[in-house]
């Protein structure tokens, strides 16, 4: 039941991947609300990369803590804006420290909106 | 105000009546004595109503928040009802026959069936025990102590036993460790019970060794019996929710109130005097755990401060009603101190896993507090014991009494004895009538909540 005129047509998106400091979040969501991205999807993860977990003790017991508890920003943008949104990301969840996260930027094959069935670039 | 009527009414009849008959002044005096007596039972009786209710909050929601919060949010709701079935199973054991052969008059060693089913149990008090309260608060009062003396054992087979071998296990441990021992130090006639036709003193207040001692070292041998739980110690098997055994922790200190300052079984100065060398014993308890955490640790931790209190509690049991009330504080900080190096030091060490420190906390603690309590038990502070010129009796090493810390540890040994043996027995007894102690491991890594009860703690997408 696609409509003709909604068909797929390439157009070059990317889905930017952002693992931030939990705390950074409502920096990071001002601050690309002021360029504009008004789609989002975070989701509450816990990993780690180079920086290392911390100790626990409980009655003398020691516990490594490895996985520590970050928030990722998943958000798809027109591939010409990309530079501008990680970019914008970088400033606002940096705090220079180990532990900041990391930013991971993909080719996007397609997008589609499910009320309506628009498709590529406008469906974000 | 009933008394003060009386008393006024009995002096202004006094000119009448010494033109009257001698009778009607003894009729007088006698009605005096009723109103008395009654006032007395009446304030006692509340007191103890409520000290048995503040007991019985010990386990729920106490001891069983206390202890979910130190497992794994899979065993949570396993976990509180291990004392939650106690307060159900142990209290009818107990109406039925407990009471009976713990405080009715039978050998040294055990009591009889004369109270069983609370047969002539009512309210007329029993005067060779409390003799100003009705026999049925004294019943029930006493009840909550048996409730949850072996909710405090489960701690140490917490997240990894079978759900009908823990009710066996706790019946038959009521049986062969609890009714015998509480008997022997308690009961008319125990051998331990000086006051009642004991052989040899045991000053026990609130059970120190009836209940810390025995529960703390059943705690062990159920640790090692039934075993570490998987994975134990490599897996991390963190608390998942100290905020629980916070609040747990809270609902024990003041419990405790009501299970120390209430075995004055009287709303007496004696009963304040428990009171307060209860609370210095929990208060330096803290303290304790809390300065031996900071220095072999590095941090002074929350679950220390309240392990800290509990064993500061447990160990200043024995003691509450014997000692002077800053002697409390010297047991509590011995209990922190003490009981952290058995606890964080040397179960490490050895790697049994006594997965709650039921034995690191009770046992120890208890063991101190006996110990001490013959160092410090005066009988400035409690002088019911006579010699038999009617003078009060000597009680510890501060009334010059030199002996009663040996009388002390024989009775810790005796009670020692009876939960190793005892624990052993009715464990086997559950594990052949039950197919086995521990749940399977796939069970196990389950969870109890899943496994056993087909529920769960926490249902957030619900």
């Amino acid at each position: 039941m696609v409509k003709k005129d909604t068909i797929w047509k390439p157009s070059a998106m990317k889905k930017i991947e952002a693992i931030i400091q939990p705390f950074k979040l409502n920096e990071v969501k001002d601050a690309l609300k002021d360029i504009g991205i008004d789609g989002m999807t975070v989701t509450e993860v816990r990993g780690h990369g180079r920086q290392k977990g911390h100790t626990e003790v409980y009655r003398g017991r020691e516990y490594q803590v490895d996985l520590i508890p970050k928030v990722k920003l998943e958000m798809v943008v027109a591939s010409e804006r990309s530079e501008e949104v990680i970019g914008t990301i970088v400033k606002s969840a940096k705090t220079g420290k180990i532990g900041d996260g990391k930013i991971f930027v993909y080719d996007l094959g397609d997008a589609i909106r499910i009320r309506n069935d628009e498709r590529g670039d406008a469906a974000l | 105000m009933k008394l003060v009527r009386l008393m006024a009414a009995a002096c202004a009849a006094l000119p009448l009546l010494n033109a009257q008959s001698q009778a009607a002044l003894e009729a007088e005096i006698a009605k005096l004595k009723t109103a008395v007596a009654a006032a007395q039972t009446s304030g006692d009786n509340a007191w103890m109503l409520t000290a048995a209710a503040l007991v019985l909050m010990m386990t729920g929601p106490g001891l069983a928040l206390f202890y979910c919060g130190l497992v794994r949010r899979k065993n949570v709701l396993g976990t509180m009802m291990h004392s939650f079935i106690m307060m159900a199973v142990i209290t009818l054991l107990w109406a039925a026959v407990g009471y009976s052969l713990v405080f009715g008059s039978g050998n040294p060693v055990i009591g009889s069936f004369e109270f069983a089913f609370l047969k002539g149990v009512g309210s007329a008090p029993n005067t060779d025990y409390a003799p100003t309260i009705p026999h049925l608060t004294f019943m029930v009062y006493q009840m909550m102590f048996a409730v949850i003396s072996p909710a405090l054992i489960t701690g140490a087979y917490a997240e990894r036993v079978k759900f009908n071998a823990l009710l066996v296990y706790s019946i038959g441990w009521a049986f062969l460790v609890y009714f015998p021992v509480a008997h022997m130090v308690w009961g008319k006639g125990g051998y331990f019970n000086a006051y009642l036709g004991g052989a040899i003193p045991v000053f026990d207040f609130a059970g120190g060794t009836v209940v810390h001692i025995t529960t703390g070292i059943s705690a062990l041998v159920c640790a090692l019996v039934i075993g570490p739980r998987n994975g134990y110690p490599n897996e991390p098997m963190k608390p998942h929710s100290l905020v629980l055994s916070f609040t747990g922790a809270c609902l024990l200190w003041v419990g405790w109130f009501g299970f120390n300052a209430g075995s004055a079984l009287a709303a007496n100065g004696l009963a304040s005097s428990a009171f307060v060398t209860t609370h210095l014993g929990s208060a330096a308890g803290a303290l304790g755990w809390l300065i031996a955490e900071k220095i072999k640790m590095g941090r002074p931790s929350a679950l220390g401060a309240i392990s800290g209190s509990v064993a500061g509690l447990a160990t200043v049991t024995q003691g509450a009603g014997f000692v002077s009330p800053f002697a409390g504080a010297v047991y509590g900080l011995a209990g922190g101190l003490i009981c952290f190096y058995m606890v964080a030091i040397v179960k490490n060490k050895f790697g049994y896993d006594d997965s709650l420190d039921a034995f690191g906390v009770h046992g120890i603690g208890g063991i101190i507090g006996a110990t001490l309590t013959g160092v410090f038990a005066t009988n400035v502070v409690n002088d019911a014991l006579k010699l038999a010129n009617g003078q009060a009796a000597p009680l510890g090493l501060v009334d010059g009494n030199s002996a009663q810390i040996g009388n002390q540890l024989i009775g810790a040994v005796v009670a020692i004895a009876f939960a190793v043996i005892g624990s052993y027995i009715a464990l086997m007894i559950a594990k052949i009538t039950c197919g086995g102690l521990r749940l399977d491991a796939r069970e196990e890594s389950q969870g109890m909540d899943l496994a056993i009860h087909g529920e769960e703690g926490y249902n957030l997408e619900a």
